[in-house]
């Protein structure tokens, strides 16, 4: 039972979604599917929420290497989610002076607005601001021309780097606009750094992805029908399938 | 020299990347950009448009991606306001609400004749809602079971640019500015291709192959990084030369200094690690 109503309801609700992209009369039900996932998705932040305290507090009671970590990120859990769920808002509210706070919970200078400004900017941004140090660190050390793939790599990278700035202009901008002898409309100016960087994006990167996309397309279609048929049952907790 | 090169401590490397970023940051130096035709796409898309369109401004982005994205949220907002278009602002990040303020403040502080005082009838910010690509679903079909409030509570039958507005099919050009998951991809694929809703989106360096093969059929066009911000930044001055002296209007110009400076310092790290790896390789080292 603990088994087939889950496998059920994913068979139900996976061949009504797909009922409703082929059978006009069904697009109803769809969308009555997709509100309920909605009411999932919000519940899977309840369940995101007791799974961060759970691990958390795990930490903190077998005191592990770094439990301090944990006891600041429950701190800062419960402040953010206090002030979230209390709407605490700016003081005073115009319309209701006598009660404190009540006034836009988003607005500038409410408690909200001064965690995400000055606490979750700074941190969010600083850590993807740090991958350029790592980047340039890692270009240095690990970016070498070892065998003859390193080397193409190397230098479309370097291609797509200088034709992606201003450099690429500077560098190549004198290559004139007439045709090399000998070729059939190849002018110099095709090696220009920047024309060269579209056309390893659209003539090379865009089929590549292409394939790519149809790839994972087909594996995706033919893991859902595994799921729905309830042949692949990995998430239920089990990686046997039947 | 090589010697030294070779056990080189990562913090000069560090060093060398923060001048080479702040430095061009701090003069505000810009570099001329020509639009490339994928840019001009996205300028046509909003430009060509009737004046007063409505348009849906999704931000999926969080400030980790704000300093390559915003640029151009905030060109798309400013062309909008410029074309005097309706906009529904929405986010698919939790995060993404604050990002729809920065436009929000945007719009009324340099187009308050428009926009000032007119939320409701020339601007709505219909938030946050969880569910990914369920909420694009249902925005598409029937957007008032994914959203029946906006960001303040208000019912969507009391706006007026919300009351007659069933799905967002009705809607003349769909613009999304993503970062990562859910994003442009899940917008193309739930959203504008299977109900053909023009759409141009403005995405990450990263992102940007992937969402190539979707130009031009399902994808009118792409801003790809800060690139891309920069040169419809330059078609939008192009196309409304008094935008010249508003400098809100170059952020994505002026990214492109330290952009320039940090990928020239990348090569030269490459080409100087090669040299390293070759006279390693001579000494029978590597």
């Amino acid at each position: 039972m603990k088994r087939t109503i889950p496998l059920f309801i994913s068979a139900v609700t996976g061949f009504v979604l797909i009922c409703t992209a082929f059978i006009p009369k069904f697009v109803d039900w769809g969308n009555d599917a997709m509100a309920w996932f909605n009411i999932l998705a919000a519940f899977a932040f309840i369940l995101g929420g007791g799974n961060l305290l759970k691990m958390q507090l795990q930490k903190i009671s077998a005191q592990q290497a770094g439990w301090g970590y944990s006891a600041v990120t429950l701190i800062a859990f419960f402040i953010t989610l206090i002030v979230g769920l209390l709407k605490v808002g700016v003081h005073p509210n115009i319309n209701f002076p006598e009660y404190a706070w009540s006034g836009d919970y988003l607005e500038e200078g409410s408690a909200f607005w001064w965690l995400f400004e000055y606490i979750f900017y700074p941190l969010s941004a600083t850590m993807f601001a740090l991958l350029a140090f790592y980047i340039s660190s890692a270009a240095f050390r690990a970016f070498r021309a070892k065998n003859t793939e390193a080397t193409i790599l190397l230098l479309i990278a370097v291609i797509v780097l200088l034709g992606r700035t201003y450099a690429g202009v500077w560098l190549t901008s004198w290559l004139p606009n007439e045709p090399i002898l000998g070729t059939s409309g190849i002018t110099y100016s095709d090696f220009h750094l920047s024309h060269l960087s579209e056309i390893i994006m659209d003539d090379f990167t865009t089929p590549g992805m292409r394939a790519i996309t149809i790839g994972i397309a087909l594996g995706v279609a033919s893991t859902s029908l595994k799921v729905l048929l309830g042949v692949d049952r990995s998430y239920l907790g089990s990686d046997q399938e039947a | 020299m090589l010697d030294i090169l070779q056990n080189l401590d990562r913090r000069w490397i560090f060093l060398m990347m923060f001048i080479a970023v702040s430095v061009p940051l701090i003069m505000g130096t810009t570099f001329p950009e020509e639009p490339s035709d994928q840019v001009m796409a996205v300028f046509h898309a909003v430009d060509d448009l009737p004046d007063g369109s409505n348009v849906v401004v999704a931000l999926d982005y969080d400030p980790a991606s704000e300093g390559e994205l915003q640029p151009m949220a905030s060109a798309f907002t400013r062309h909008c306001a410029l074309k005097k278009h309706n906009l529904y602002f929405m986010t698919l990040w939790p995060q993404g609400i604050p990002m729809i303020q920065r436009s929000i403040d945007l719009l009324e502080s340099e187009y308050p004749d428009t926009y000032k005082g007119k939320y409701g009838t020339k601007y709505v910010n219909l938030g946050f809602r969880a569910g990914n690509e369920g909420v694009i679903k249902l925005v598409v079909e029937d957007l008032k079971k994914s959203y029946s409030s906006d960001i303040n509570g208000t019912d969507l039958e009391n706006i007026p640019l919300t009351k007659n507005l069933k799905n967002i099919q009705q809607v003349d050009l769909l613009a999304n500015v993503s970062a990562g998951y859910p994003g442009s991809k899940e917008w193309v694929l739930y959203g504008s291709a299977p109900f053909d809703i023009p759409t141009v989106v403005g995405c990450t360096g990263v992102q940007a192959p992937i969402m190539l093969p979707y130009i031009p059929q399902q994808l009118d066009g792409m801003l790809a990084a800060i690139k891309g911000a920069a040169e419809y930044e330059q078609a939008i001055i192009n196309g409304y030369p008094e935008l010249k002296d508003n400098p809100n209007a170059k952020e994505g110009l002026k990214r492109m200094g330290p952009q320039l400076v940090a990928h020239v310092l990348l090569i030269s790290l490459i080409v100087l690690g090669n040299v390293i790896y070759f006279w390693e390789r001579k000494q029978g080292m590597a």
